[in-house]
């Protein structure tokens, strides 16, 4: 690994100042991607913002129909909160399929967002539950957001504060994992709330992250997995490689959103 | 050079590092903790496994810095001054659940803090799913379940001791 600076800021006004002056400083929150990437001398950024003691980018809280989840909240946090469980199950339920027990202790809802890997977990979640993602500037509708692999509409040195969650009528999540990465390989997240019928896949798709409209129209005719059995998904749309076709995994995501419904009840 | 400060094992050390310094470069080259090991590049594997205020950490995936402040056990503090075998200790030599023992302190520290996040036990699928990230070359893992199966019950006060092993 390169060298780098080191800062550790209090406030995101602090942290927001100091990435301002450094185009080449990277923010860190759990790490879990940056510093494997780093190590591999992926990167090398001048400094290194250690977001980690910025109070209020942490915790959970239920606000009306909503949560409002604070970017340093750990996957591990989010498999466990009371709020989470009660409020999206499915939500808690695939935070605590990330990777294992320690990338879980440590990885964050603000870094596993802002990196958007095509086979992370939660893009697909706030994709189907219509989030939006707030930053120290603006906020911005998950179908904005995401911007295709390891893309987001974020500029160099903003960031991710908290994201925001419409709470469903119900959601589900199934992804086929790679026996030996254990990430995604197609993963599919149904939601029905006020927004209507979504659906998100990750791991998949050759662009990333994406909605599948096809399968969406026909949930909302007939919530059932036989409706999303008929649907039939473009393998030229999706990615292959040497982990499976661009057709297994055109299959694979019918099955996965047959699972998701059923995961849904 | 920054300064951190971390209490490992109950002690209190200040050391210099470089900002790129990883935990388990401190722990092993400065501190001589060489009980915590490095298996991958990759973050993988878990035989880097620490405590870090309570959770379970890869600690080749943390930067010292990062640590400044807080409280480490590694594998030398689990044991009593006079050399006492924690129960995780006890039961992994019990149920033979090392065979070259690289990845050992790393599974025993996972374990414990799986124990401790599960405190009405854990079933032996939970244990399986609990240890995802720590691999093990060697023992096929099935002995490593029955351990910790075994030495739950011991540390959350189901049994008076460890269960002996049955000879096979
Ligand atoms: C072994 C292993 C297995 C994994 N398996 C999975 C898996 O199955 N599914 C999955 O989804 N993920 C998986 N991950 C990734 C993990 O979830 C990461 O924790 C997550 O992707 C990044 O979160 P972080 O807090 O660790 O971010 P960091 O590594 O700290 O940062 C990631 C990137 O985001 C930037 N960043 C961090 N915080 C912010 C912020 N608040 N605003 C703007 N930019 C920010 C950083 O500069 C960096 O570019 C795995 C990781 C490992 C090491
Ligand atoms: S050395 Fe392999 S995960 Fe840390
Ligand atoms: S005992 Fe050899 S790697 Fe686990």
């Amino acid at each position: 690994m390169y060298d780098f600076a080191y800062h550790k800021p209090a406030s995101v006004a602090d942290a927001v100042k100091i990435l301002a002056s450094d185009p080449e400083a990277r923010p860190i929150s759990g790490g879990m991607t940056l510093l494997p990437a780093l190590k591999l001398r992926l990167n090398k950024p001048t400094a290194v913002v250690d977001l980690s003691g910025i109070a209020e980018l942490r915790g959970v809280k239920r606000e009306g129909d909503k949560l409002v989840i604070g970017a340093l909240t750990r996957h591990f946090e989010v498999a466990t909160s009371a709020e989470v469980k009660a409020a999206i199950p499915a939500l808690a339920a695939m935070a605590n399929t990330i990777g294992d027990t320690q990338v879980r202790n440590r990885g964050t809802m603000g870094g596993s967002v802002a990196n958007n890997d095509p086979s992370a977990d939660y893009p697909a979640a706030l994709l189907a539950l219509g989030a939006t993602i707030q930053t120290d500037k603006r906020t911005v509708p998950a179908d904005e957001f995401f911007n295709g692999m390891f893309t987001t509409v974020l500029e160099v040195g903003e960031l991710v504060t908290a994201i925001h969650i419409p709470i469903p009528e119900k959601a589900g999540y199934a992804k086929m994992r790679n026996p030996a990465s254990r990430y995604s390989m197609a993963g599919v997240f149904v939601a029905k709330g006020a927004a209507g019928v979504r659906v998100a896949v990750n791991g998949a798709g050759a662009n990333g992250v994406f909605r599948e409209k096809a399968m969406e129209a026909a949930l909302a005719a007939n919530w059932s997995p036989d409706a999303v059995a008929a649907v039939k998904v473009d393998a030229g749309l999706m990615n292959g490689d040497i982990h499976g076709s661009a057709e297994y995994r055109a299959h694979l995501v019918t099955v996965m959103a047959k699972r998701a419904v059923v995961d849904a009840g | 050079m920054p300064q951190v400060t971390l209490t490992v094992n109950d002690t209190k050390h200040t050391v210099e590092v470089e900002a790129r310094t990883l935990l388990v470069e401190t722990l092993r080259e400065q501190l001589r903790l060489t009980g915590t090991h490095v298996g991958c590049d990759t973050s993988q594997c878990g035989a880097c496994v620490v405590h870090m205020g309570g959770d379970s950490v890869k600690s080749c995936t943390i930067l010292s810095v990062q640590c400044d402040g807080s409280d480490i056990t590694t594998i030398e503090g689990l044991a009593a001054a006079d050399g006492t075998l924690h129960p995780m200790q006890e039961a992994f030599r019990e149920y033979h659940a090392l065979q070259c023992g690289f990845c050992t302190p790393g599974m025993v520290m996972s374990a414990i803090d799986l124990v401790n996040k599960h405190p009405d036990g854990m079933s032996e699928k939970e244990i399986r799913e609990g240890l995802e990230g720590n691999l093990c070359r060697c023992t096929g893992y099935h002995n490593i379940v029955k351990a910790i199966a075994a030495a739950q019950d011991v540390m959350q006060g189901r049994v008076p001791e460890l269960v002996r092993a049955a000879a096979e």
